[in-house]
């Protein structure tokens, strides 16, 4: 059940000079919704005069000890540059859980890839955490600009194995995603991406041309996030579905990426 | 409750809050959020007598306090709509109205004539405002000539509630008020979006793949005020006005305007519960300043 609600700040954490780490509680110690790897949140913004609408933001991580929800967060104009600016003990209205998940492999012996660009490393911490959780041994692909773009690594080998690249070659292997030996030296039976788009279709590409299950999630500008305002589409073999509750996760299969 | 209630034609409200169509779904998507039974109605999605698959994304733009759409009329048709959609619907305890839109004015027509025997659709609106398809929709609501030969069409296979969607994109509203009024209709609704642009700075393109969109939100509300006190001051059928409400107050501000029903539209996107917090306001409003029926507020400015 889809739920609008005010949560408490308990952290803000610039990690670096773009992104930010927040993290939220709910008043009075009352549980969090559940929320599956892959959904998104809506979060209002406050004191913008140029922000009207919501932000779609990624569920980062859920800390159930802790009763925290994780987002982390990219400045990218006025609205996520007020969110970073929130202090600890300040109310964040959100609306969530929103969208679909990823899915749950069904043999215990696939070998996963989840592969994360930029901000979209967010979901890929979560759902790895989940899958760990489920008895499986993922593998993290991150990739960024540079060393000081890649984000929560001890948190994410936590969970599995790392790899990374770099644009300019300060860490991991230098290039994109796509250029990473782990994928000509180890063979995968699932992969989950998110990202910029043009790295998400090189990723589908790989995978349709190895034959991997392949899960996209996306990120169409939306105006509400819960399916009716049919702003966020994407033409489907089904016709315009909305990323907002048919996604935001896609099997490329569905996708018109492929042929 | 009584003193809330509004007649709209044959239409009874139990309160003057309705939610805008193109915002709302079919309804059932706000369920979660709020009891769909205190609201006065629900204007569903735009119909159409043909599927649409709508424009090609981008379709949103942000702008300052509104958005720009730029959706076309995405739907599945009217066959889809009376045999999946309205059997979901039919137990809300509130009035479900279909907004109709069409290319022809025989989709229109035959559009409205599909949904006369459904039980609990009680009115119909008449978009003759959609600024985002390419043939028909607003065409319609720009001259007076159209607009009145497509309610005349509709009214005369249609003989529950009529309430046409007026569009702000004219030079005279009123005009076409009293075209639409003369042809029968029951009601007018007003505004729909204005046409607007937006433009990428750094890609040098515009945002909407259509370049053109439907501006809506607070922005646009003064524009609206003034097309339903302008309306309200040309025609004796009621005026159902809409145009940014985000907060009790506007909604105030509309009634007195002359509007006997509102509508929210694009501010449920920001907080969808936003129609319950404004039917409230509205009640205390009324008991602040002991208005004994909600119609001794329409246009007593």
């Amino acid at each position: 059940m889809k739920k609008m609600l005010d949560l408490i700040v308990t952290e803000n954490n610039q990690l670096n000079q773009n992104y930010f780490l927040l993290k939220l509680t709910t008043p009075n110690n009352e549980k969090l919704p559940e929320m599956l790897p892959g959904q998104f949140v809506e979060v209002r913004v406050d004191n913008s005069t140029s922000t009207f609408l919501r932000r779609p933001i990624s569920v980062n991580f859920v800390d159930t000890e802790k009763n925290e929800l994780w987002l982390l967060i990219q400045v990218i104009g006025d609205g996520t540059r007020q969110l970073s600016l929130c202090k600890i003990g300040e109310i964040v209205n959100l609306l969530l859980p929103l969208g679909n998940s990823f899915s749950m492999p069904q043999n215990k012996n696939s070998e996963l890839l989840l592969i994360g660009g930029g901000v979209g490393t967010a979901p890929m911490l979560y759902w790895g955490k989940i899958l760990k959780d489920a008895g499986f041994k993922p593998n993290f692909l991150l990739g960024a600009r540079s060393a000081k773009d890649l984000l929560q690594l001890e948190d994410f080998s936590k969970y599995g194995e790392v790899y990374t690249t770099t644009e300019d070659g300060t860490a991991g292997e230098k290039g994109f995603v796509t250029n990473h030996s782990i994928l000509q030296n180890k063979d995968f039976t699932h992969i989950y991406t998110c990202g910029p788009k043009p790295m998400m279709m090189a990723v589908a590409k790989y995978a349709n041309q190895k034959n991997i299950e392949c899960e996209v999630s996306l990120e169409n500008t939306m105006a509400c996030g819960f399916g009716v305002c049919l702003c966020c589409v994407e033409g489907t073999k089904n016709g315009n579905l909305c990323v907002c509750t048919e996604g935001p996760v896609f099997n490329i299969n569905d996708l018109k990426w492929i042929n | 409750m009584d003193k809330l209630k509004v007649n709209i034609g044959n239409l009874e409200l139990k309160n003057p809050v309705m939610t805008a169509s193109g915002t709302f779904g079919y309804g059932v998507e706000y369920s979660d959020f709020i009891d769909l039974s205190k609201l006065g109605g629900i204007f569903v999605k735009g119909t159409t007598l043909h599927a649409r698959q709508g424009n090609a994304y981008p379709r949103m733009a942000e702008t300052p306090a509104g958005m720009l759409n730029a959706v076309g009329l995405q739907n599945k048709g009217v066959d889809y709509f009376v045999s999946h959609i309205y059997p979901e619907l039919k137990d809300i305890d509130t009035n479900i109205i279909v907004n109709v839109s069409g290319s022809t004015i025989e989709d229109y027509a035959e559009c409205a004539a599909r949904l006369t025997d459904l039980d609990k659709i009680p009115a119909i609106e008449l978009n003759i405002s959609c600024p985002n398809v390419k043939e028909g929709g607003m065409a319609f609501g720009t001259s007076v000539c159209s607009a009145a030969e497509v309610v005349k069409a509709v009214r005369s296979v249609y003989n529950k509630t009529l309430i046409v969607k007026l569009s702000p994109n004219v030079t005279d509203i009123t005009e076409i008020a009293k075209a639409v009024e003369a042809e029968g209709a029951d009601a007018v609704s007003l505004i729909n979006t204005l046409l607007g642009m937006s433009i990428d700075i750094n890609k040098r393109k515009p945002v909407l793949s259509t370049i053109t969109g439907g501006l809506s939100g607070p922005c646009v509300k003064p524009v609206a005020i003034r097309m339903v006190w302008q309306t309200y001051n040309a025609i004796k059928i009621p005026i159902i006005g809409m145009g940014g409400i985000s907060s009790w107050q506007d909604a105030i501000e509309f009634i007195l305007a002359g509007s006997s029903a509102i509508q929210i539209g694009t501010y449920n996107f920001i907080d969808p519960t936003i129609s319950e917090k404004v039917l409230i306001g509205i009640q205390q409003y009324m008991e602040k300043y002991k208005v004994t029926h909600i119609s001794d507020l329409v246009g007593q400015i």
